[in-house]
């Protein structure tokens, strides 16, 4: 018992926990509809653009949630640019993005000879969250879930069937953009707990795996939160025992949760195919 | 054309009220219609096309004659190159709620878990608009839309597992529950068995006999013929032959 009580005895323990919970809800909320619309390579590029926008503001002195919203509408409106006239297909034009930005980025870090400034930027540093960010991860988390819920049958139909949706006068491009904008903070946010080059460990991988296990959207959604959570927290506690990385032990408890889904899958599947042989013989 | 007082959800898709029908308009007209897509290509030109309430047209013709571009712009999903297309009098988009549109099996997101249920509520959007929840009304227009097209016992199964003829029949499902009184249905009768492709045959008269008009698209003249069916043939984007419009 000492094993999970030991380390909540420390405050920037339970802040940090605290932190990787909220994060890890708004993180597997948003994306349990970026799996189900197959953008998962978008979410995942997404995270690794934002870079030269949070470096850049980082050495105006700005705000970095606000340089990386300002990068995630750049990209999407580079990936759109490229894509228009139907001549390069999106994967392709989001790979495109995906490198121009990241490289940027990367470029604009060694400008600064202060590379390990921005060490919690690429792995995270969820245990140096202070109250502030705190509060601000919350709003987050707060604004993705009433977001998703109040906009829930147009986030739907559109990812459905876009046509059916436009022929009623709804435009799936706009709701689609409208998701982009909320995908924007929720990996700001995970970028603070995992770091850009984990943040799919969050927004991925704990609604890959919610899909092997559901078979409504609702369910999805909150056995994605559930996996989210659960690696968030284990992932802190493993890492303070361990002594590693708390961002890569959080990535590597999503990917243990998801190995789980699909072990329970796997064993439906099993038990589907017997029940069926049997009442067959 | 007559002014009428916007009425339906309070906040609608696409910003604008639901208009009544143009009195003495005629349920659907097309006028010269042209369809380009991107790369300069042109999938319909010149067509034309006029249905009144109770009338059903049907669109033949071989893949790739322009059958689902002339439906996708009555519907609005295409914007038309040139023509003009008035629905009930009215111009694309004024009346969406009058309009509903069947897509192709094949177009849809079948893997997104959702029930058969949840599908078919989808017709009732463009009632609820913005911000709009399911009242008594559109719960009971979705049970009888299960019930026409005998989905009710498949109701809460995940879309993703209907074989294909339960998938045809969710999308009618769906575009009845719209209560739309111009039926736009891309092949509806494909992937169907012989009894489900006549309880649709039935189920498109009682739509016809309700008053409402219907333009479908088939490959096979034969599933054209029906009583009072206005038979259009296609041919690289347009009516193969003008005179070959035939009341059966």
């Amino acid at each position: 018992m000492s094993w999970l009580t030991e380390p909540l005895s420390y405050g920037f323990m339970r802040t940090g926990l605290l932190a990787a919970v909220l994060v890890s809800i708004s993180c597997a909320a948003v994306g349990t509809h970026v799996v189900a619309r197959r953008m998962s390579f978008l979410g995942d590029a997404l995270a690794h653009t934002m870079l030269p926008g949070i470096v850049i503001a980082f050495l105006l002195g700005a705000s970095l949630l606000g340089g990386a919203l300002v990068a995630a509408v750049v990209t999407v409106l580079i990936i759109a640019a490229i894509t228009r006239g139907g001549r390069v297909q999106e994967d392709a034009a989001i790979g495109v993005a995906f490198t121009g930005m990241f490289a940027l980025g990367v470029m604009l870090l060694s400008t600064t000879n202060s590379f390990r400034d921005f060490t919690h930027i690429l792995f995270g540093n969820i245990l140096g969250v202070g109250d502030g960010d705190l509060v601000v991860l919350g709003i987050i988390a707060g604004a993705v879930l009433i977001t998703l819920l109040v906009f829930r049958r147009e986030l739907e139909v559109t990812a459905v069937d876009p046509g059916y949706a436009r022929s009623f006068g709804l435009r799936p491009d706009r709701v689609r953009l409208g998701l982009l904008l909320l995908l924007a903070p929720t990996i700001v946010a995970g970028i603070q707990a995992v770091g850009v080059l984990l943040t799919t460990g969050l927004l991925i991988v704990p609604a890959a795996g919610a899909f092997l296990v559901t078979r409504r959207f609702r369910i999805t959604m909150l056995v994605s939160m559930l996996i989210g959570v659960g690696a968030s927290a284990a992932g802190v506690l493993i890492s303070y025992h361990a002594g590693v990385s708390t961002g890569a032990t959080i990535a590597l408890c999503t990917c243990v949760g998801f190995c789980i889904c699909m072990g329970i899958a796997a064993l439906r599947g099993v038990l589907a195919t017997t029940t069926s042989s049997e009442v067959l013989e | 054309m007559t002014a009428h007082a916007p009425r339906g959800p309070r906040l609608p898709y696409g910003g604008r009220g639901h208009l009544d029908p143009v009195p003495g308009a005629p349920a659907l007209e097309v006028r010269d219609l042209t369809v380009r897509y991107p790369g300069n290509i042109t999938a319909v030109r010149g067509f034309g096309v006029r249905l009144e309430r109770g009338q059903c047209g049907v669109l033949v013709g071989p893949n790739g004659c322009g059958k689902s571009s002339v439906l996708k712009a009555i519907a609005g999903i295409t914007r038309p190159a040139a023509g003009e297309v008035r629905v009930f009098g009215n111009a694309v988009g004024a009346c969406h709620h009058r309009t509903a549109y069947l897509p192709q099996v094949p177009e849809v997101a079948w893997t997104f878990p959702i029930s058969v249920r949840e599908m078919v509520m989808q017709g009732r959007d463009v009632h609820m608009g913005w911000l709009g929840r399911p009242r008594r009304a559109d719960e009971h227009a979705v049970e009888h839309a299960l019930v026409r097209t005998g989905l009710e016992d498949l109701a809460d199964r995940p879309v993703g597992a209907l074989s294909g003829g339960q998938r045809q029949r969710a999308l009618l499902a769906r575009a009845l529950a719209q209560e739309s009184e111009l039926l736009l249905l891309d092949e509806p009768l494909t992937a169907l068995d012989e009894d489900h492709r006549q309880a649709i045959t039935r189920v498109i008269d009682e739509v016809l006999a309700q008053d409402a008009a219907v333009l479908m698209t088939t490959h096979h003249v034969d599933e054209a013929r029906g009583a009072g069916h206005v038979i259009i043939p296609m041919r690289d984007g347009a009516t193969a032959d003008a005179n070959a419009l035939v009341a059966r």
